[in-house]
């Protein structure tokens, strides 16, 4: 097992979490993003794992994801009914249940589609070659005389026609195709992938049937809140919970550990009841003396000091070609600035809960979570059962963003179960979601460039210092600090000869982890607001300084993990950039008072870029329009595709407009939606995807969508008010 | 102490804390869990329902308070999602997580019934105590026009 933190976050999604995880709380390894062959070995049937036909006829394809909202659900069975040649109006689709040796669940790092092409292409074709062979058995024909059609297979004249409900028990019997060498459907045959299909589980959703984590109910199941310390890295000294046991509803008070790296819980008292309204109350009346440990006096000013006092020293070297220095030291023109990112919370509609029971011979949990296989893994290490006892149930989650990868309100679930020996659910509320999250980096960064004689870039560096998300999960808190904090910023697209890098780590007590498009949100910000920047510098047109800068089209290597990272292929990007412009109406005409920014970036293996309209009025930017070009491979189901792309533009316009979380004698500062504020109806501009019906492999769109947001709307702001905006939030005195 | 009120159409009593919100009576006394719980500060709207016909938030109304008053709530809309703002919702494939649309869909059917016909800024007045994480606004926006003429037909055809 590594105990290296991989390079980039899919990467780090696939071994350096559950390897850091592993080392140090003991878990069991699960099969992380096992590659596709390694998956394909373990399926033992795919009319088992992935499909299952009853003799009626009815025909469920498995999801071995979770859906937070991003359509996996529906995307992911699209391809086996695909290559199965299933009447899509009739399939059903079920859960997988948590087997990590048969499925890769763990959903992150916009990676499904791309991780699950292939094998499920596979695993289909197989399944239906078998149904096929079944077939021609069946009438003693030669198979090659069979095809699969509207869920059955047909020979010669529509007579001889049998519907897989017909086959599926002969057809389970018979060798299973080579995964490696098994006919695949001939892409332009193509009915179902490519097509718009609605969420399979959207009616659910419109009647309020649809169950999420925090709706799991069981008989006996007590209702839990957690008295947690405010501080980060405090624990509980002393309580006193007699006034919390006189509250009607409420049954017990335990004290519950804090757990280190890996599930990083806070710890605290937990109160009992047989509601969730009686709990919080009992809780409210928990008299409790908090140890606050070493990170009580930090604050978001003292952060900030240390981020000053970094960008006044060299940092570690990421990367160094030719000599920046002297480029711009040389150069006719030259641009310095710094830009800078507050902590961001995910805000998830869906605050955290986990519902468990352990029982002597076994457990069983309905958990909210991108990573199954770990909140399994969390309830075999509590309750000390073998793995096959432990059924976690995995439920629709009420938004995830990277949230719900970690394991920590599985862990304080699983201690209470542990105890009591009852079924518990662990109910945050809004204010225990905000202060105990585990936050998007807050970070620094001093940019310098150059133009050259030419117009084109002479030099570009870039020093960041941050709170590292991978330096958190690192044994001592500090290496590997730089991996998770730059992506596509350490190989942008624009050709420059003097290209630097330097990193310097910001220690902090708050903890950190993936937040929607993780390190591009900051990345995709800072590279493609600071080429803004330098083509205002060159007197160019922000577009067409880009489309020079790209230059001729090459593909250049994923600067952090080049032997498994897809490079960026400049063609696709000046792609989407270009359709991005003539969809948005670049260089055309705008009202007075309208000004236009554009942006365009990598991220995730897909392409995506952006042309935003704003005005800004008494101060407050208003987005009127958001013109979006994506081009994430072959499109599964278009629709969902723009469906994310709307949704990462709001998720990314709230932290240009509002998200920032402020630190305070070691605490947060914000606690509901009056002091952390998300985008409104009235704030969503017109937002347009237009969706680029590309044959490349297909790739992730749940978060690429966001990078470009940000960067586009303060492009905007300079063209109508010649302010940069250089720190998140917006903030009305940057713009006056 | 015993509150009764009418719930979907059914007389209900419920003996619980009088200061319980009625969110929680339906969540967890009554294993209605289409309401949403968000915020527990009518801050978000996830926990909307109608009481007499007016979209109120669950999370800050004390069962005490609806003693003899009608709710609804997103399972009493209709019986098979037919009403026809659930059917714009489904139509134009409004959810994403899904979380929030039940209290989308009780002010959308709310608005709808003091403004059949809404302008996008009588939407955006209406709706703006609903927050959506994913920010699906844009087919909230979509499918409340919708819903509108899908009412608009439905009484024709009535």
């Amino acid at each position: 097992m590594t105990t290296t933190l991989s390079l980039d976050r899919r990467a780090f999604l696939k071994t350096g979490a559950a390897a850091g995880t592993g080392l140090l709380i003991g878990f069991h390894l699960p099969a992380f993003g096992a590659s596709a062959e390694e998956q394909e070995k373990k399926t033992p049937n795919p009319l088992n794992a992935w499909v299952h036909i009853t003799p009626e006829n009815r025909v469920s394809l498995i999801l071995g994801k979770s859906e937070m909202g991003q359509g996996i659900m529906t995307a992911l069975p699209m391809i086996l009914a695909e290559e199965l040649s299933l009447d899509w109006s009739k399939v059903t689709i079920e859960q997988a249940p948590t087997n990590p040796a048969i499925y890769d669940h763990g959903t992150g790092g916009s990676g499904s589609i791309a991780g699950s092409w292939l094998p499920l292409r596979r695993a289909g074709a197989a399944a239906r070659e078998m149904l096929i062979s079944a077939a021609a058995a069946r009438w003693n024909v030669n198979r090659d005389t069979c095809v699969a059609q509207d869920g059955g297979v047909l020979h010669g004249a529509r007579k001889n026609f049998l519907t897989y409900g017909e086959l599926a028990e002969d057809a389970a019997k018979l060798p299973i195709p080579d995964f490696k060498t098994v006919l695949l459907k001939n892409s332009d045959e193509f009915t179902i992938v490519g097509h718009d299909k609605r969420r399979y589980e959207g009616s659910a959703k419109a009647t309020g049937k649809a169950k999420f984590g925090i709706d799991s109910r069981m008989p006996g199941m007590q209702h839990a809140v957690i008295a947690r310390c405010p501080v980060f890295g405090g624990k509980v000294k002393s309580f006193d919970a007699a006034k919390a046991k006189a509250i009607l509803g409420v049954q017990d008070v335990i004290a519950i550990d804090a757990v280190g790296e890996g599930a990083f819980t806070a710890g605290g008292v937990a109160v009992l009841a047989d509601n969730s309204w009686a709990a919080m109350q009992g809780r409210k009346a928990l008299e409790i003396t908090w140890d606050e440990g070493p990170h009580a006096s930090e604050s978001t000013e003292w952060l900030r000091q240390q981020f000053l006092e970094n960008a006044g020293k060299p940092g570690k070297v990421v990367r160094n070609d030719g000599d920046a220095d002297a480029a711009i030291a040389g150069a006719a023109k030259k641009v310095e600035a710094t830009y800078e990112f507050p902590f961001a919370a995910h805000a998830t509609m869906e605050p955290m809960n986990c519902t468990v029971h352990i029982r002597p011979d076994g457990a069983e949990a309905w958990v909210p979570t991108q990573a199954p296989q770990w909140a399994q893994d969390i309830i075999v290490g509590i309750s000390g059962l073998p793995r096959d006892k432990v059924i976690v149930n995995t439920t629709l989650m009420g938004g995830g963003f990277g949230r719900r990868y970690m394991g920590d309100f599985v862990m304080e679930a699983a201690q209470i179960a542990k105890i009591t020996g009852k079924p518990v659910q662990v109910l945050w509320t809004r204010e225990d979601d905000m202060q105990h999250d585990f936050y998007r980096p807050a970070s620094y960064h001093k940019m310098s460039g150059a133009i050259d004689a030419q117009g084109g870039l002479a030099a570009w560096k870039h020093f960041q210092t941050s709170t590292s998300i991978d330096a958190m999960w690192s044994k001592d808190g500090e290496s590997h600090a730089e991996n998770s904090e730059f992506a596509t910023a350490l190989f942008i697209p624009y050709a420059t000869p003097n290209y630097h890098v330097e990193y310097t780590l910001a220690k902090s007590g708050v903890p950190r982890a993936w937040w929607r498009s993780v390190e591009h949100s900051s990345s995709g910000f800072i590279v493609e607001c600071f080429v803004d920047e330098l083509a205002t510098a060159a007197g160019a047109d922000p577009y067409e300084f880009r489309m020079k800068l790209m230059g001729d089209d090459r593909k250049i290597p994923d600067f952090t993990n080049p032997k498994e990272g897809k490079p960026l292929d400049t063609a696709r990007l000046k792609a989407v950039l270009k359709l991005a412009a003539e969809k948005g109406d670049w260089g055309k005409p705008l009202p007075k008072g309208v000004g236009r920014g554009i942006a365009a970036y990598f991220s995730f293996e897909s392409y995506t870029a952006c042309v935003a309209e704003v005005s800004i009025t008494k101060g407050d930017v208003k987005v009127h329009r958001l013109s979006y070009a994506v081009d994430c491979g072959r499109p599964i189901n278009p629709d969902g595709i723009r469906a994310q792309v709307e949704s990462a533009a709001i998720y990314g316009l709230s932290a240009s407009l509002h998200d920032a979380i402020t630190i305070k004698k070691g605490r947060v500062e914000q606690g509901n939606f009056n002091t952390y504020q998300m985008p409104k109806i009235a704030d969503t501009p017109k937002t347009e995807v237009h969706v680029v019906m590309s044959k490349e492999e297909p790739t992730g769109i749940g978060e690429p969508g966001l990078p470009v947001v940000t960067a586009s709307v303060c492009n905007a702001i300079y063209s109508l008010t010649k302010k940069r905006i250089r720190r998140l939030p917006i903030r009305k005195e940057d713009l006056a | 102490m015993a509150v009764t009120f009418t719930l979907n159409g059914k007389t209900q009593t419920v003996e619980v804390d009088p200061q319980m919100p009625l969110l929680w009576v339906l969540r967890d006394t009554l294993n209605l869990t289409g309401t949403k719980f968000g915020c527990g500060m009518a801050l978000c709207g996830a926990c909307t329902v109608h009481i007499n016909g007016e979209a109120t938030r669950s999370c800050i109304t004390p069962i005490s308070a609806v003693a003899g008053k009608k709710i609804t709530t997103i399972e009493g809309l209709s019986a098979d999602g037919s009403h026809p703002v659930q059917q714009a919702w489904m139509e134009i494939d409004v959810p994403q997580c899904g979380y929030c649309q039940s209290g989308q869909i009780m002010s959308a059917v709310a608005l709808l019934s003091k403004k059949p016909k809404p302008t996008d800024a009588d939407i955006d007045d209406f709706m703006s105590g609903n927050i959506c994480r994913c920010g699906t606004y844009q087919r909230i926006r979509k499918a409340i026009h919708r819903a509108a003429d899908l009412q608009v037909n439905k009484s024709k055809s009535a």
